[in-house]
């Protein structure tokens, strides 16, 4: 294990530089970031990740924001266990009929001040599961969303671009 | 004599489903497969309905050929097979809320996917109006004074999909388990009704993310089957080299989270990059990372152009991966949490026909490649590791044994991938038919596919009607979190609630396999 960790401190950085910003995400998310909201989170936010019916592709995306090459952290934003330590929830899936009440619940349970990213086709408009009795279609339908990260799952990057465009407005 | 022909020669009729038969049955003969199976004569593949009658898949011992059995439910009910084979209880109970059919002397009456939160009840059958109002479920009871329960769930701590558990336990030990399910469910059968073959294949493809090559797989062999298409070659073997890097990709996702459940982050960081790699390769060689939507029916939606980003790949986790391996063998503090813990008896394993790592690390040796076997690999050159612990450990080793295997696998496929096309068109209104079948109900012209395919997790069965004018009748995706989650309650008991991380991560069932 030694001899590992020690390689690992030798050998360059596999993280990647950080994505460049979209001016068109920005614009939408400086509207709802005020002066109190920055003097509160400084430049790190809190997530609390939420599958609300996913096919579980989106949170093997979301999962890979933890690796080295993309290293979410180094922005100051990290996972959290709990909606009570969370700025943003990140929500995935159509928002199954079977999901809604845990998914307000855990919304309820966040604090003011606090942002909604929608994760997905399936958080955007349920995706390929819009129209079954089993689904509500979109994280919209049932909490109010700042930002929709698309794709099917989107890249680790795409997810990377939103993230980071929602803690630079609140810098 | 086994089960299956025996069962075979008692049929009230014979259905044209492809490459495995269906039959019709009576309710002795039902009765009498369900009594076969539970005696160990054969195993439990699957159980679903279609809203007429109810379908019971069974697998020969050693050959691995498929059986469907078929019971017309005219008064809608069926004799239950959970009251005598326990792993076709939640099934059963998915048919029920499903379609509305009752399982005769079922012994569980609740609710199973139905949370009664849809505002209807049985959305696939006779639809009957309800109010959203959530059904009370009242949990399995431990008695005794020092009991107390922990409830976990749906939403869970970390970035998993949800559900509930609920513990009992006696202090730190886990008295019992009982999982509730069924909060992911997205009604994709429901979907699939009616659904153009384009359109069912990309539904089928995220039955669950992880899995999507699996699940595309098992359903374009299924359709295939049924239509009578045969695949390009080249296709074939594309479609395994596919499935290897799936299986690859998740083997190194799950060795890496289990030692990281057991406080071991190291082996998820330096895993992650390993895993990180294959995604990359993918993304690049099959311009998707997980592969999504690559394999359709009629073989392949993209070809492999270039194999240089893939034998690079290969090379870095052979020079990488042996590391790690050292790296598990050799930490005692880490092993001293994965060895002896949640162990998974042989005989329930066998029992439950558990697919997957979990039952090859149980002395199950089913590997869906293997037996009932389909192409390529009948021409590749491959072990199927199989261990007899059942622990954590071995769940680790087994997956650490079968990257190996992966990765000899990819290299072969890459070493004699077949020229020529990837993809056969075809038009689903047309194959698949023969002359003079146009005659007749529509019911005897349509066409059933049924398949079995490999997936990381486990044996993915698809199953599939496709109607007059090319259209999904109806389609049943029976993923192997099936029959692997009930064995997370019973490998769970006697152990500390602070290893159920451990266990449950060495599982690693799909809830949205599951839930559908
Ligand atoms: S957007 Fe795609 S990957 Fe994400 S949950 Fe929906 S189907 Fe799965």
């Amino acid at each position: 294990m030694r001899k590992l960790l020690f390689e690992s401190l030798l050998r360059r950085p596999l993280t990647e530089a950080p994505p460049r910003l979209d001016d068109a995400v920005l614009a939408t998310l400086a509207g709802r970031l005020d002066a109190v909201a920055r003097f509160r989170l400084g430049r790190s936010l809190s997530i609390r990740q939420v599958d609300a019916g996913s096919c579980n592709g989106c949170e093997l995306e979301i999962h890979a924001l933890g690796n080295s090459f993309y290293d979410l952290e180094r922005f100051g934003l990290r996972f959290v266990a709990s909606p009570r330590h969370a700025d943003v929830l990140l929500v995935t899936g159509p928002v199954t009929r079977n999901m809604r009440e845990a998914l307000e619940r855990t919304y309820v349970a966040t604090p003011e001040p606090k942002w909604v990213v929608a994760v997905g086709e399936c958080g955007f408009d349920g995706g390929e599961f819009a129209g079954s009795y089993a689904v509500l279609g979109g994280v919209s339908t049932v909490i109010p969303v700042d930002l929709h990260v698309r794709g099917c799952p989107p890249a680790p990057v795409a997810l990377l671009e939103g993230l980071v465009a929602l803690i630079e407005t609140s810098a | 004599m086994s089960l299956r022909s025996d069962l075979i020669g008692e049929a009230v009729a014979i259905e044209p489903q492809h490459p495995w038969p269906r039959i019709r049955v009576d309710a002795e003969t039902w009765r009498r497969a369900i009594l076969g199976i539970a005696s160990g004569q054969a195993d439990l593949a699957g159980l679903w309905s279609d809203g007429a009658a109810v379908h019971l898949a069974l697998a020969e011992h050693g050959t691995g050929a498929l059986l469907v059995i078929s019971l017309a439910c005219p008064d809608g009910t069926f004799p239950s097979v959970g009251v005598t084979h326990p792993p076709a209880q939640r099934p059963e109970r998915a048919i029920r809320d499903l379609w509305g059919l009752e399982p005769e002397a079922a012994p569980d009456p609740r609710r199973w996917l139905d949370h009664g939160r849809w505002g209807l009840r049985h959305p696939l059958g006779d639809r009957a109006p309800h109010d959203t109002t959530p059904d009370a479920y009242p949990f399995l009871r431990a008695e005794g004074p020092p009991m107390h329960q922990i409830p976990v769930g749906p939403v869970h701590a970390g970035i998993i999909e949800p559900g509930h558990f609920r513990f009992t336990a006696n202090g730190e030990t886990v008295v019992r388990l009982e999982e509730r399910l069924g909060y992911v469910h997205k009604g994709i059968e429901g979907l699939m009704i009616g659904a153009s073959l384009d359109r069912a294949a990309r539904l089928a493809a995220r039955v669950s993310g992880d899995s999507t090559v699996a699940f595309s797989l098992a359903f374009a062999r299924a359709a295939e089957a049924a239509l009578g298409v045969a695949v390009p070659r080249r296709a074939v073997w594309l479609r395994a080299l596919m499935a290897e890097l799936e299986r690859l990709a998740n083997h190194l996702g799950d060795f890496g989270a289990i030692c990281n459940d057991a406080a071991f982050s190291l082996m998820l960081a330096q895993c992650g990059i390993l895993r990180e790699r294959v995604l990359r390769a993918a993304r690049t060689t099959f311009g998707h990372r997980l592969m999504m939507d690559r394999i359709v029916p009629g073989g392949a939606a993209v070809d492999l152009a270039d194999p240089a980003p893939l034998r690079a790949l290969i090379a870095d986790l052979r020079d990488a991966f042996p590391e790690l391996i050292e790296l598990y063998d050799a930490t005692a503090s880490l092993q001293n949490r994965t060895v002896s813990t949640g162990v998974l008896d042989r005989d329930l394993a066998r029992h439950w026909a558990v697919g997957g790592p979990i039952g090859r690390a149980s002395g199950r040796s089913f590997d869906a490649r293997r037996s009932p076997g389909y192409a390529p690999y009948d021409e590749l050159d491959f072990t199927v590791p199989v261990r007899t612990e059942g622990d954590v450990d071995a769940r680790i080793w087994i997956r650490i044994e079968e990257i190996g295997v992966s990765l000899g696998l990819i290299e072969q496929i890459l070493d004699r991938l077949p020229p020529g096309p990837v993809l056969r068109p075809f038009d689903p209104t047309v194959v698949g038919r023969t002359s003079g079948e146009d005659e007749g109900d529509s019911a005897a012209r349509s066409r059933e596919g049924i398949a079995l395919v490999e997936g990381f997790r486990g044996d993915v069965l698809v199953w599939v009607r496709v109607d007059d004018d090319g259209h999904i009748a109806r389609c049943h995706l029976r993923d192997p979190s099936v029959f692997q989650w009930p064995l997370l309650e019973a490998v769970i008991e006697g152990n500390i609630v602070a290893d159920f991380p451990l266990c449950n991560k060495s599982f690693n069932c799909s809830y949205s396999g599951h839930d559908l």
